[in-house]
């Protein structure tokens, strides 16, 4: 039995490496999702096609950095799994069955002729847009706090649903709408792209508008947080995430206006990155908000030691892969099949 | 009413489901992608376009199936905590690597090379393309490895010790991956999903042979199916002695309730059929053959086997589901076997090709291995009850706190999604079939990519 904890604080390394997992969850999955929300709204059915395509080498590994935060948050802090899913227990089965008819859409679609392809085209937009909508109320109900008795969740069955949590999936939806739009229109052109630059620069507004929101109330939720960011020195170690985030929305805006295809995603992805960071800091030290912290729900150092070495070892490998399959499908998404 | 429904037993059946659905997808597709990696091997070294239009019928089917595994799979990896939070709170450090590693090694191996197997044929060389199926059947294997070994845990924990609050710290990672039932486990299972897939493959060749429909195609199938029934069946049903045997040794409450035997017995029969009584403690309306059970599992005619009435009634598996599910797997096995034997003398006297009733009776087997899996999963999994890790947790102290009604509601929930997900699945792949190897259509589909190269611009 090996344990790397005489020289390595564990739960932070672990922190970091889930946070990094659902972050990359939350950008990659965040553009293909944001394609299903965006997708009846297409001008034509030729743009649908070409937004799938775009999308579909790339989503079941999307979907896999998901698996990836909840078998790491299983695995190296057993106690905030068993503690936030049943206190999640109704968003997390909805999104699930959410992402059940968007998964099986991008198989199913291109199968069915006439009428049927119409019940794929909204399995896929209403898949993506109701699993969106529980991953923002689960974040909105984890920012307000979880109770916890012993070692087991002790709140009631609707805690999560609140006037903020709903704010917070609506965010979410502009967010991954965003996401997605920015990425069609760096992966198309022409009607569709066009289309999509629009629906990117409405979106842009909203987000903005949402960040601000949600970035006015946080501090009234928890007053560590309001001394967090309103007094020095963490006022000003923070001060750069708000002000590069609007550098980043202004960038946004000009580059859509003129007619960058790549900028607007990486920026996008940016923003959420920001937003992020934003609400990690504002968390730590806690993984079940504000009751337990990393080093109370921590595995023991010899499971985390393990599987360390195994990540160590083949996130690397797998990014490695990723970024191949990636590279093998750039370029724009075809409109149809070329025989 | 609705408050008095059991949250322990709902959330069983909704983990029994949601399993039991996921599992037909992995069964099938492990033992499709290795498929599928000789079939394109053989396209690649004879250049025979046959294997090529083989495999683009079967790449689309697989397609379909391990969509339906994907989304399957990512609701198992949430039922742990949203149903088990004890148990999960309990065992995360060791059950949590175990089901990490899953995802680090496999799940994200076949995706990435997933999309490359479906949609790259014109983006990449054909050797990578092969490379790619090499891998994602690698990647299949890799992930039944790592569920089994935790399943395996569950079933002959070992490798822990017990600490403070109940929680399990795990103490040799060695002992606690290779636990004593997982050797076996794990060739017992992947084997199975072996014969699942050629049983399918082989049903669907059979059809055209008898419509007389693609027949060089659906000889490749029914063909390579066959060699799998006539080589492979037998192999099982000595993997599988072998399995229960380490069950015996590990489990012997499984094995007497797979036997329905309540008195501790020397000289044992073997009860073909009964309906074993939980409450009365005995099995009824028996149709034995006489000191066979000693026989097969102490290799003796007189040895002992242990009764039921050895362990406390609180102790004991739910008897019927276990010895039916148990001989509804048995059946099937013996099925398949007898298939490979009559496969065997066909070929001998070169008629394997064109023996109507045969053809038919490989129709009817297509779904022998999936009804087999799903029995025996149901004989080991009911037969661990009423403990979650075997002798260490039992099941009733597992769940989460999560009210009755909430449970059945999601409950329903996943079976209205699943049966109208699975229908909808199971139309298309039968469309596919339809439609069959050599047509051309849009498939690839449609996903805007270029058809495979033939093999002669490859050389």
């Amino acid at each position: 039995m090996f344990s790397f904890a005489s020289f390595l604080d564990l739960p932070i390394v672990w922190f970091g490496l889930i946070a990094t997992a659902v972050l990359l969850y939350v950008l990659l999955d965040g553009f293909d999702l944001g394609v299903g929300i965006l997708f009846p709204f297409a001008p034509s059915d030729e743009c649908r096609d070409r937004m799938m395509n775009s999308v579909a080498p790339f989503w079941d590994g999307n979907e896999t950095w998901l698996v990836l935060g909840g078998g790491g948050l299983f695995a190296a802090f057993p106690l905030a799994y068993a503690v936030l899913m049943p206190a999640l227990y109704i968003p997390v089965i909805i999104m699930l069955l959410g992402l059940i008819f968007r998964g099986v859409a991008f198989e199913f679609r291109f199968k069915a002729t006439g009428k049927s392809r119409r019940v794929w085209d909204y399995s896929f937009h209403f898949g993506s847009l109701v699993a969106t909508f529980m991953q923002g109320m689960f974040l909105g109900g984890l920012v307000q706090g979880v109770q916890v008795e012993g070692r087991s969740f002790a709140g009631g069955p609707f805690d999560w649903l609140t006037g903020f949590s709903v704010m917070t999936g609506f965010a979410l939806v502009c967010g991954y709408g965003l996401l997605g739009a920015t990425w069609v229109v760096m992966k198309t052109d022409g009607t569709t792209q066009e289309w999509a630059r629009k629906c990117a620069n409405y979106l842009l507004i909203y987000v903005a508008f949402f960040m601000a929101l949600v970035s006015l109330i946080m501090p009234f939720i928890n007053a560590d947080i309001k001394k967090l960011w309103f007094t020095s020195p963490t006022f000003f170690m923070l001060l750069p995430v708000p002000l590069l985030t609007i550098a980043m929305f202004i960038t946004i805006w000009r580059d859509l206006h003129k007619k960058r295809e790549y900028r607007p995603f990486i920026l996008s992805a940016g923003v959420f990155l920001m937003g992020y960071i934003g609400l990690a800091v504002s968390l730590w030290p806690h993984v079940v908000p504000f009751k337990i912290t990393i080093w109370q729900a921590a595995a023991v150092a010899e499971s985390q030691s393990l599987l360390l070495v195994g990540t160590v070892l083949l996130l690397p490998v797998i990014l490695g892969y990723v970024g191949y399959s990636y590279y093998i499908f750039r370029g724009k998404a075809s409109h149809e099949p070329i025989y | 009413m609705v408050e008095n429904l059991d949250p322990v037993l709902l959330a069983r059946i909704q983990f029994t489901f949601t399993v039991a659905f996921h599992i037909i997808f992995p069964a099938f597709t492990i033992g499709l992608a290795s498929w599928l990696a000789v079939v394109e091997w053989r396209w690649l070294k004879t250049g025979n376009t046959v294997y090529q239009e083989v495999y683009r019928m079967w790449v689309k089917i697989f397609a379909v199936t391990f969509g339906m595994g994907v989304v399957s799979g990512v609701v198992m990896s949430f039922q742990f905590g949203t149903n088990w939070s004890v148990f999960s709170d309990k065992v995360g450090n060791i059950f949590g690597p175990l089901l990490g590693f899953e995802v680090l090694t496999a799940f994200f191996l076949e995706a990435s090379f997933l999309g490359i197997m479906l949609f790259g044929w014109n983006r990449v060389s054909p050797k990578m393309h092969f490379a790619s199926t090499i891998i994602v059947a690698v990647g299949t294997l890799l992930s039944a490895f790592w569920i089994l070994a935790a399943n395996s845990w569950m079933q002959t924990p070992q490798g822990f010790r017990l600490g403070e609050h109940g929680l399990l710290y795990p103490t040799n990672w060695f002992q606690v991956i290779f636990t004593p039932s997982f050797p076996y486990r794990f060739m017992h299972m992947v084997t199975a999903a072996y014969l699942t897939t050629a049983f399918v493959v082989g049903g669907i060749g059979a059809y055209y042979l008898w419509r007389n429909l693609h027949v060089s195609h659906a000889r490749v199938m029914f063909g390579m199916a066959m060699i799998m029934a006539i080589f492979v069946a037998p192999l099982q049903l000595v993997l599988g002695d072998l399995h229960g045997l380490n069950t015996l040794e590990h489990q012997p409450a499984k094995v007497s309730a797979i036997e329905g035997i309540w008195e501790t017995e020397h000289g044992a029969a073997l009860r073909l059929f009964g309906w074993p009584d939980q409450e009365e403690e005995t099995t009824k309306y028996a149709v034995e053959i006489p000191k066979l059970s000693s026989l097969i599992l102490t290799h003796s005619l007189d040895g002992e086997v242990k009764g039921l009435k050895e362990w406390p009634r609180e102790d004991r598996p739910p008897v019927v589901w276990v010895f039916w599910s148990f001989r509804i797997m048995v059946g099937m096995g013996v099925l398949m076997i007898l298939t490979g034997v009559m496969a065997a003398i066909l070929y001998w006297r070169k008629k394997l090709f064109d023996t109507r009733w045969f053809h038919y009776w490989c129709m009817a087997l297509t779904p022998a291995g999936f009804i087999a899996v799903i029995s025996g999963w149901c004989v080991t999994e009911i037969g661990r009850q009423p403990y979650v890790a075997y002798g260490v947790i039992r099941t009733a102290e597992s769940v989460s706190p999560v009210p009755g009604p909430h449970i059945a509601l999601s409950l329903v929930a996943f079976i209205v999604t699943y049966l109208f997900i699975f229908g909808a699945g199971s139309y298309y792949i039968l469309r596919l079939i339809a439609k069959g190897p050599a047509s051309e259509e849009e498939a690839y589909g449609a996903h805007g990519v270029d058809k495979p190269p033939l093999v002669s611009d490859i050389a």
